[in-house]
């Protein structure tokens, strides 16, 4: 393991690092499971210290938070368990419509097939799935210019991407996807004019809620390809997905 | 510069009473009354989690103020300190089904859900509020240390403070710049003057001598 990985794992504990620093984290944590226990266990540690810092509430705030969560359907569970058929990454495979290197102009123009679509104005602040705790997704997700479209990958899986160009970031959320196929795994991809720029992996796990890494502004969509594990530098596969920020980015 | 010593020592809460010096003492089993506790919130979670409102409740009863605090220490502005405990507890709401006792306790994935909308706020707020916080902050400390020490009476505060006069001095600045004032580990190495690289290593450093000291985390 990379040691200047490993000592990053107390201030990231501590929430002590920027966005780039905690998105290449939670990449290696995805991998290091000694990471994963240290970090669990000095979360522990923060968590303490604030058994010295107690202030009570003004007492309206908690008829407050009650009004709130009674108006707000709380989420499933996340499901760990793959079902059979999604071992076969091939499902999804089959939606392959685009291959890499294309201009953006040829991603619009299949943007009425399943894999690729063109991003909307129409996103919500209260989002269903803006609450995942461990992603740097708020600022996105609630920016008032941010678009969003999302792609059914077959088998229930689905993928979202939402983009704030004043933010300048892209967020991707995904549901019951499959896991990719042993020893690879779901690289994002920046489109930039007719070239892929890598947004970083996506975690493992069927539901995921990250942002990708590096700015967005001024790119001309966002694309998945399955690449082999520690991703690549330029796609070695069709994408499965596209994302086109479309004429306003 | 906001790295002067003032700064530094008010933002960790000053030693209020004698810290007891030689953290041995500190390293002690959780009682069995925090034990019950901890499975209590996560029971409380679960139920939460399949739509409990009554739970829910119970859950902001026990943990409120611990929530609270947390939020008031980091954003400082009472206004936004009571919006992010708000988000938090929408969030705990929401996310219920997420929590894993397998990977740790109920209070620490509370905590860490609260700091994380803390963090985000001060940092969203950036450059100029900070400024603005950090002057007030910097010509009231004594206020600030006092009301910390009303409300820190109880035996956890008091074994919270033993555990941290455990670690070094720099470990306790640097985690508590870190947790409690919200700064990333490069902003905490210029505040403390320390190259950068090096506030990380003592981040964890003093992480894992306070998670030690408190038995916590095992």
């Amino acid at each position: 393991m990379n040691e200047s990985s490993h000592r990053l794992v107390g201030a990231y504990a501590a929430d002590a690092v920027d966005d780039a620093e905690r998105h290449e984290f939670e990449q290696h944590l995805a991998e290091c499971a000694d990471c994963r226990e240290e970090v669990a266990s000095l979360q522990e540690a923060t968590a303490a210290i604030t058994e010295a810092t107690s202030v009570a509430p003004p007492a309206e705030l908690r008829d407050r938070v009650l009004a709130q969560i009674a108006t707000v359907r709380p989420l499933p569970p996340e499901t760990v368990t793959a079902h059979p058929a999604d071992a076969d990454h091939t499902g999804s495979a089959d939606v392959v419509a685009l291959a890499p290197r294309r201009r953006r102009r040829l991603l619009v123009a299949v943007g009425s097939a399943a894999a690729a679509v063109v991003l909307a104005v129409g996103l919500g602040v209260a989002q269903p799935w803006a609450g995942d705790p461990d992603s740097p997704v708020d600022q996105v997700l609630q920016a008032d210019d941010a678009l969003s479209a999302s792609l059914d990958l077959g088998d229930g899986a689905r993928a979202t991407v939402v983009h704030s160009e004043a933010v300048g970031r892209s967020v991707i959320e995904t549901e019951d996807m499959p896991p990719p196929p042993d020893g690879s795994v779901y690289q994002l991809w920046y489109l930039d004019g007719g070239d892929y720029v890598s947004a970083g992996l996506m975690p493992a796990g069927r539901d995921q809620t990250v942002a990708l890494q590096g700015e967005s502004r001024d790119v001309d969509g966002v694309g998945i390809t399955v690449e082999p594990s520690g991703g690549s530098e330029t796609p070695t596969s069709e994408p499965i997905a596209t994302f086109d920020f479309g004429p306003a980015a | 510069m906001i790295g002067d010593d003032q700064t530094v020592r008010s933002i960790f809460g000053a030693p209020s009473g004698p810290p007891t010096p030689g953290g041995p003492d500190g390293r002690r089993s959780p009682s069995s009354r925090s034990g019950e506790a901890t499975a209590h919130l996560g029971e409380l979670l679960q139920r939460s989690s399949r739509g409990d409102e009554g739970a829910f409740a119970e859950l902001y009863d026990a943990t409120s103020a611990r929530v609270h605090g947390l939020a008031v220490r980091v954003v400082r502005d009472p206004a936004q300190a009571e919006e992010v405990t708000q988000e938090a507890y929408l969030e705990t709401w929401r996310t219920a089904s997420r929590f894993d006792p397998a990977r740790g306790s109920a209070i620490s994935w509370l905590m860490t859900i609260v700091h994380r909308k803390a963090v985000d706020r001060v940092r969203a707020a950036e450059a100029s509020s900070r400024r603005d916080e950090t002057y007030h902050h910097r010509n009231r400390p004594v206020e600030h240390d006092s009301t910390a020490e009303a409300a820190h009476s109880s035996m956890e505060a008091h074994r919270v403070r033993t555990a941290l006069a455990s670690l070094t001095t720099v470990q306790r600045e640097a985690v508590t710049l870190a947790y409690l004032g919200g700064y990333t580990h490069t902003e905490v190495a210029g505040l403390l003057q320390l190259p950068v690289g090096t506030a990380k290593t003592r981040i964890r450093d003093g992480l894992i001598r306070l998670r030690d000291a408190m038995g916590v985390g095992q």
